[in-house]
């Protein structure tokens, strides 16, 4: 049993498991903070980020000025972005058998993986996962197609070159194995590669594992897995939450007694309280409305954004803002928001409730039909003549290096009026917002991210007792910029295996038990003898039968009698073969007794003599010899097979046989 | 020996009120809970006191599963937990949730507020009941408890109808509740996989019929209504207000904007509005068509469909109307009904199967007159016609999920004798299995054989597996041999050897010697040498040594030779093998050493001269 780390980032997690004789990848997350290393996209001609200066070693012996760009002392590759995928070199990626996907997040390099890699099996995900991840992997090509760049910079990732950039280009990692986004060609074959799952669903793989998704309480459709046979268990545990938000709420007792537990995708502000975070947004957000500005919410297209919505829902009439426009501009906002409504089953109780009625379950269902709410697929076309300011916009990327944002960061990042508000954990702010220095705009960071915090993690672990933990290191040790917090990291008895991208892990279990059905007829004919109070055991003797995986074993089968005049050589040579081997024999032999049984059978004249290990009998009548230790027992005697059988027979009487 | 029992309360060779127990592996199920659209007394729910006399039923059951929200189905539900009494829980899917209480709702405003019924349930009755609803999703394993395991599958009969399975151990029955194995507009076809269940319950409406093409009906439908509505005449449709209403609201939607018709269509009952509602939040319900494209067009938001009021039944003009209930045994669609039947131009469309004793059934039957309250008769005038649009699965339908699921033994429900009479020959034929129909009250009992599951030690079994080479030889299947310990609860075959040390046991060892006294010249190790050589030709594929400790090994079979002190010519051969070789294996191949004076061996000794 081993497991395959492909991927460093712990919430983006992608890691191979291989466990008995399958290959299971769990998850397959595309690492898009590579982004920030490049300038953004612009949807209309920008002159401010055209006019930057091109970079150039300052002793003039690098020259990269057309792939290079510097910015308020930062420089950023001029290039369409690139993300870093997980490692394809560590193992062959032909051999995985199955993907299984926790959430929509955790999905985004999928097509890197099935499409260029020889992968010929199947993906699991649950319906919302599969749904809304097609909505995001279309959303991240429309940014990426609606504005081609002919340009595609390589020389600065020349190792030499690279050496002498300044930081924080000199220092990213694995360069040449970041890739552009695919094409939506590639989306449509990575994902009709997928089986639709629900939670507590079982599914075989081969007859020889058996893979369950359970609610995980993070996003629609969000899974944890758990990946079994009959005697050994490993959960992997990925972004989940305990918080009560829109999805379901996390199953967690499936969880116990698991061998190993992976753990992945905690949260990645441990220091922020979400419902804290989510209050500063409204105060903020209502202070800059007031004030006449507008605010920017770069976010994904689904997930927090429903919350924030709901939020806003109430929030806005009781701040006396009922009549401020919200716009959510992204090529999927409509499916977006069509699709969150009918995921009923995946939803809390309290949503699912509400389809009883029947009523939409998101309350968004209403803005949009008051008119408070208004999605476009992008700022071009009917956006621009809608739109009425001071408004609220939902809009993506959250890198803020591609989508409709960057046009709203031209367009208000001028006016200290206005306010950015971050709500997304996967970016830093401050390398988000380094291409558009300087920047009047007010900037307020409240990163929602629901998922576990290690205080919760712990408590988790505490219930359901994992024999081991397997995590990413980022965990055993308090986060860099907070090192004095021991609080903010894993402590656990034994302590937690750690990977890193590209670690193999050999995991600590020793599989000894497989199951196997005995056939009823076979059952029916065994004969149980009690050895000791409580145990007993019987010998089986059967044709072991093993297809798909499975085993079973049948009773011998009885030689067809053939008349005796054919075949009778054939017969001699097949039916031996299935002569049952002869039981081990277990015991001692008490001689008073012994001697009783012979004389019963008519052996009377028999002469003991007692030995260091036992005594020899001497059957002078029949001129044999019968050794008898305490656990041995030797019979000899000359050509007379009858006795011989008999004194066997007497001889088994008073052993036990397995 | 353990069995499955297995009876119905109702849709025993009948059709409404379904109602089946089942017992399998000491867990009791009630699957479905109906009322029969054809009584109006005490036959209308199942006799629940077949389980019990006395007292409440929660004792006696482990959990009740409704298949889909039709009243024939889930209509003795709140009469059956809230009155006769049953607290553990309800199983259905999350549109039946959703769905059945309004079903419920609206009979017992029929039942009590119309026709003035007393001790019939409540309103407050139906919610109490509702709360004891656990939902199922598709494909969820759900754990009742420990033991009884149920999984639901798509049954596409209505919007939220499922299949169940049902498992206890390796015991399983499958109950498909009404099931479609045609996509429809609407929705997608049944489904399920291989489970091989030890019972496979089937309905079996249309047992005997084998529709033709979907397209057919459809066309035959709507040129029907076509040329009423082009005479003038006014065109009737029964339906319930969720099902089958849809589908059809959809063919006619879509019919009436390609031919720019103008009449128009009406729904009767606030329902509608409701119901497409419903369609609309459980679209993943829906068929992949209507999935696929429901961001763009919501095939339930309908144009040319408007709401009815019982006023427009006056109007001079052709119209199409839908009006519940289906069978027209009460409420709107009987009123409609009276108004327009003296009238040969219009028409009554019968979509659905109808229930003896219903309006609908009698006039389908081609009845002239009918007998209405009041003693006053109703002349039926107006065309009436049969259009099968109902989803049940027809024979070809049954016989299509009996090769996807592979069941053991077969049993029928809900539908007539005699047609299951017909299909149970065709199925026991076709599939050699066995296939029940009992009535009810009547109980079906299947022996099960269930095998036994070992936890068999892995050493074992690899190595017997690699013994058996990489591919299996029916020709010679190989025995192999192990100790089942039995502890407790559990079962676990391990090596003999294994058992032995897991028990704290020694090996007790017995071996056999036998002297063979054979004339030879040569000198000791010349003899040994000799029958080295001998038996080394003649034991081909086994291992045959000369060891340097003046032995041969044969096998595990100890040969030495020494010569008797008195005459150097006569040798006395000690052979030497303990209990676990099976001499006779390898002695009986063979004639030994002939040419020394051992004729060879037969049987189980060796003979000498």
């Amino acid at each position: 049993m081993k497991l395959y780390c492909l991927s460093g980032h712990p919430t983006l997690p992608c890691n191979v498991l291989k466990f008995k004789s399958t290959t299971i990848m769990l998850d397959c997350g595309l690492d898009t903070t590579s982004a920030l290393y490049f300038l953004p996209l612009p949807l209309v001609h920008s002159s401010r980020l055209s006019k930057l200066p091109g970079w150039a070693s300052k002793d003039g012996t690098v020259n990269l000025e057309k792939e290079l760009k510097e910015c308020a002392g930062r420089v950023f590759v001029d290039s369409q972005p690139e993300f870093c995928l997980p490692e394809r070199e560590l193992l062959d990626l032909s051999t995985v058998d199955v993907i299984l996907i926790s959430n929509y997040h955790c999905m985004m390099a999928l097509p890197y993986i099935t499409e260029h890699t020889g992968f010929s099996g199947t993906v699991y995900a649950t319906e919302p996962t599969f749904q809304i991840g097609r909505l995001l992997m279309e959303e991240l090509v429309t940014f990426m197609e609606r504005v081609p760049k002919a340009q595609s910079a390589t020389c600065w990732k020349n190792k030499e070159i690279q050496r002498m950039l300044p930081g924080p280009l000199k220092d990213a990692v694995d360069v040449w194995s970041w890739k552009r986004c695919y094409s939506m060609q590639e989306v449509n074959s990575a994902l009709s590669k997928v089986q639709l799952v629900g939670y507590s669903q079982k599914v075989e793989l081969f007859g020889a594992v058996q893979v369950t998704p359970l609610s995980s309480g993070y996003s629609l459709g969000s899974s944890n897995w758990i990946i079994q046979s009959h005697y050994e268990k490993v959960s992997y545990v990925s972004g989940s939450s305990l918080l009560t938000t829109h999805p379901q709420p996390m199953d967690q007792s499936s969880l116990k007694n698991s061998d190993v537990l992976i753990l992945t995708g905690l949260t990645q502000i441990p220091t922020a309280n979400p419902d804290g975070m989510l209050g500063e947004f409204c105060s903020n957000l209502a202070m800059t409305i007031r004030a006449g500005g507008n605010v920017l919410v770069p976010c994904y297209s689904s997930g927090v954004i429903y919350d924030l919505l709901e939020c806003l829902y109430q929030f806005m009439d009781s701040a006396n803002l009922g009549t401020t426009p919200f716009y959510f501009i992204s090529p999927v906002a409509n499916s977006s928001l069509e699709f969150s409504q009918i995921f009923a089953e995946w939803l809390c109780q309290n949503k699912q409730s509400k389809v009883y009625l029947p009523e939409p379950p998101f309350p968004h269902a209403e803005l949009i039909q008051t008119n408070k709410l208004k999605h476009y697929p992008s700022i071009h076309g009917e956006f621009s003549s809608e739109f009425r300011q001071p408004c609220v916009v939902f809009t993506g990327h959250p890198s803020l290096r591609f989508g409709d944002v960057v046009h709203f960061m031209e367009l208000w990042g001028k006016s200290s009026l206005n306010t950015i508000i971050f709500t997304e954990p996967d970016f830093s702010y401050l390398d988000a917002l380094a291409p558009y220095q300087p920047l009047a705009m007010k900037c307020v960071y409240c990163p929602i991210d629901t998922r576990l915090n290690f205080h919760q993690v712990s408590k988790l672990l505490k219930e359901v007792q994992p024999l081991h933990v397997v995590c990413p290191e980022q965990y055993t040790q308090p986060p860099p910029a907070q090192s004095h917090r021991s609080d903010l990291m894993l402590e656990l008895q034994p302590p937690p295996m750690a990977y890193r991208r590209c670690s193999v892990l050999g995991l600590p279990f020793r599989r000894r038990y497989e199951r196997i059905q005995l056939q009823p007829e076979l059952a029916k004919a065994l004969v149980p003898s009690e050895i000791k109070p409580g145990i007993s055991v019987a010998t089986v003797s059967a044709v072991l039968q093993s297809k798909d995986n499975k085993h079973v074993l049948q009773p011998v089968p009885k030689p067809t009698p053939v008349p005796p005049s054919k075949k009778r050589k054939r017969l001699m040579e097949e039916v031996p073969e299935l002569l049952s081997p002869k039981p081990l024999l277990s015991g001692s032999i008490p001689l008073d007794a012994f001697l009783a049984s012979l004389h019963k059978s008519g052996i009377t004249e028999v002469k003991v003599e007692e030995t260091a290990d036992g005594h020899i009998l001497h059957l002078q009548a029949e001129d044999a010899l019968i050794q008898l230790e305490e656990d041995a027992t030797h019979i000899v005697c000359d050509n007379n097979e009858p006795l011989r059988t008999a004194l066997r027979d007497l001889v088994l009487r008073f052993l036990q046989k397995l | 020996m353990p069995d499955i029992k297995v009876t119905p309360l109702g849709a025993g060779q009948d059709v409404g009120r379904s109602c089946i127990l089942v017992s399998v592996g000491g867990k009791n199920i009630m699957l479905d809970c109906g009322m029969h659209m054809g009584y109006n007394d005490d036959r209308r729910f199942p006799d629940f006191s077949y389980i019990t006399q006395n007292g409440r039923l929660t004792d006696f059951l482990d959990c009740v599963i409704i298949s889909h929200f039709h009243l024939d189905h889930c209509g003795a539900l709140p009469y059956m937990s809230e009155m006769v009494g049953y607290d553990g829980p309800i199983y259905m899917t999350h549109p039946t949730k959703a769905i059945c209480p309004i079903l419920l709702e609206d009979f017992r405003k029929i039942t009590v507020d119309k026709k003035g019924e007393t001790n019939f349930f409540t309103s407050q009755m139906i919610k109490d009941c509702m709360k004891k609803v656990v939902p199922l999703n598709l494909h969820q394993t759900v754990q009742v408890d420990d033991e009884l395991e149920i999984k639901a599958y798509y049954a596409g009969h209505v919007l939220g109808a499922a299949m169940v399975l049902i498992k206890v151990g390796s015991e399983s029955v499958v109950y498909t509740g009404d099931y479609n194995m045609t996509p429809d507009r609407h929705l997608g076809a049944a489904w399920i996989d291989k489970c091989r269940p030890d019972i496979l319950i089937s309905e079996s409406t249309y047992a005997t019929t084998i529709r033709d093409s979907k397209r057919c009906r459809e066309r035959d439908f709507l040129k029907k209504v076509h040329e009423t509505i082009e005479r003038g005449g006014k065109v009737l449709i029964p339906v319930f207000a969720l099902g089958r209403a849809q589908e059809l609201c959809i063919l006619l939607e879509t019919f009436w904007y390609r031919m720019n018709l103008k009449a128009p269509i009406y729904f009767s009952t606030g329902l509608t509005e409701k119901a497409n509602h419903y369609y609309k939040l459980f679209i993943t319900w829906t068929n992949q068509k209507i999935r696929k494209t429901f961001v763009q067009r919501n095939m339930f938001e309908f144009k040319h469909i408007k709401a009815f009021d019982r006023s427009y039944a006056d109007n001079p003009g052709p119209m199409v109307v839908f009006a519940t209930p289906g069978m027209l045994h009460a409420g709107q669609s009987l009123q409609i009904f009276k108004k327009w039947a003296g009238n040969e131009k219009n028409m009554v469309i019968m979509p659905g199967y109808c229930v003896q004793g219903t309006v609908g059934h009698k006039i389908l039957n081609g009845q002239k007159k009918l007998e209405m309250e009041g003693r006053a008769t109703l002349e039926v005038k107006l065309q009436v016609e049969y259009m099968s649009f109902s989803a049940h699965a027809d024979a070809k339908g049954i016989m299509q999920l009996i090769r996807m699921a592979e069941p053991r033994n077969m049993l029928l429900v809900h539908g007539e004798a005699k047609k299951m009479e017909f299909l149970k020959d065709k199925i026991e034929q076709e599939f050699s299995i066995s296939c029940y129909m009992p009535a009810n009250g009547e109980t079906t009992t299947v022996t099960t054989n269930p095998s036994v599951p070992v936890d068999i030690s892995l050493n074992l079994l690899k190595r017997e597996m690699a013994l058996g080479g990489p591919l299996p030889d029916p020709k010679k299947p190989r025995t192999m041999h192990g100790t089942l310990i039995m502890k407790d609860s559990s079962l676990r075959l391990v090596s003999p050897e294994q058992a032995l040390k897991e028990l704290g046991l020694s090996e007790h060892q017995l071996r056999f010697t036998c002297r063979v006294h054979l004339q030879d010249p040569h000198s000791d190790s010349d003899t040994l040498s000799r029958i080295y050589s001998h038996l080394k030709s003649v034991l081909k594929g086994y291992a045959v040594q000369h060891l340097p400790d003046g032995t041969v090994m044969v096998e595990s079979i100890v040969l030495k030779v020494s010569s008797s002190g008195e005459d150097p010519n006569l040798k006395v051969i000690l052979l030497s093998w303990s209990y676990q070789v099976n001499v006779e294996v390898i002695l009986q191949k063979r004639p030994l050493y002939p040419s020394i004076g051992v004729t060879g061996v037969t049987d189980r000794h060796w003979r000498y001269t």
